[in-house]
């Protein structure tokens, strides 16, 4: 059952994890041999394993500054802009994710040996689509991102400025 | 026109609205899917995983005959729920080979033994390098590579019954 929920390790966040396997001992608890409340209780109170935990330590770079803090300085703020593929709401830099320091881990590494951000950004790209950076580039589809503010601000400057004649009227 | 202005709002509000509950009842898909599908696969060379099977480089998905490559780990639960039906595909003739990421060979030992193994060779991926390259965002996820080296098809979550035919048939589609 617990199976059938988490169809893609890399989909899970751990909270959800944790949650649903509480859920579910209870309701497994629930219909085989009714345990009563103490039971259920205890069910909820066990800690529950993180079960999607990879076996190997995080590359070393992961979580370890470079050594040069320019190079550094800039290896960061690519890893700012580029989406975690796993809690897709985070930058890598921000997420704790294990797929996440496995990035960041490659972000040092390029970056280390002298490699342009723009061009590991392309190589994710050509690997991930835009979705992975939090910069797109400008397309046929992600124009409108760049235009609207500007068709905005022309709007809103319409509206003000008659506005502002009815006032002096 | 002083009408349409009246109007306007509430109806920039149902637009709005309409957009937000499609939203809410049709919520996006959560998948990151790779775009390396119909592009060759990138170029690896990955140590063996576990002694006696050998390890995985890109050149054996140039042989002329499609295969499988399967991203999993013996860390992941789906993918022991996948593993009865990599068995089927296996028994049906279609050839698997894997990347494990992140793994230790006797857990990955230890998993081949309860799950079976239907895997030609395992390559080690110890930092998900590979992974990254083939765009895979998570485990279990499943290509499969034509008999040029280009992936034609990606699958990601584990293999469900439901989900063998398909493979076969974008297997026989690569031949």
């Amino acid at each position: 059952m617990r199976f059938a929920l988490l169809r893609h390790a890399g989909l899970v966040p751990a909270p959800t994890v944790d949650l649903d396997h509480r859920r579910m001992s209870l309701r497994n608890g629930g219909s085989r041999n009714k345990p009563g409340m103490t039971g259920v209780v205890l069910a909820m109170l066990l800690p529950t394993p993180a079960v999607t935990q990879p076996v190997t330590p995080p590359a070393h770079y992961a979580n370890v500054q470079l050594a040069d803090p320019a190079k550094e300085a800039s290896a960061r703020a690519l890893m700012e802009t580029l989406r975690c593929l796993v809690c897709q709401g985070q930058s890598i830099a921000d997420s704790d994710a294990d797929m996440a320091a496995d990035m960041r881990a490659l972000v040092r590494e390029r970056i280390e040996r002298g490699e342009k951000p723009a061009s590991i950004r392309d190589w994710l790209i050509a690997r991930y689509g835009d979705y992975v950076t939090y910069d797109p580039p400008l397309s046929g589809l992600t124009w409108p991102l760049w235009l609207a503010p500007i068709l905005l601000l022309g709007v809103g400057g319409w509206i003000a400025r008659s506005s502002f004649r009815r006032r002096t009227r | 026109m002083k009408r349409f202005a009246l109007w306007a709002p509430l109806a920039i509000f149902a637009l709005l609205f309409a957009v937000v509950a499609s939203g809410l009842f049709r919520p996006a898909e959560k998948v990151v899917r790779s775009a390396m599908v119909g592009k060759p696969l990138p170029d690896f060379a990955l140590p063996a995983m576990v002694p006696g099977k050998p390890g995985l480089s890109s050149a054996s998905f140039r042989q002329g005959k499609p295969r499988l490559l399967n991203v999993f780990a013996s860390w992941c639960i789906p993918c022991i729920a996948e593993a009865p039906q990599l068995m089927r595909l296996r028994a049906m003739g279609i050839p698997i080979d894997a990347i494990a990421i992140r793994d230790t060979a006797p857990a990955i030992a230890g998993f081949l033994r309860r799950n079976g193994d239907p895997y030609e060779r395992i390559g080690s991926d110890r930092a998900s390098q590979v992974q990254l390259a083939l765009g895979s965002s998570g485990v279990p996820e499943t290509f499969v590579i034509d008999g040029r080296g280009i992936v034609v098809k990606q699958i990601i979550g584990d293999i469900r019954p439901e989900n063998v035919a398909e493979i076969v048939q974008a297997v026989k589609d690569a031949r």
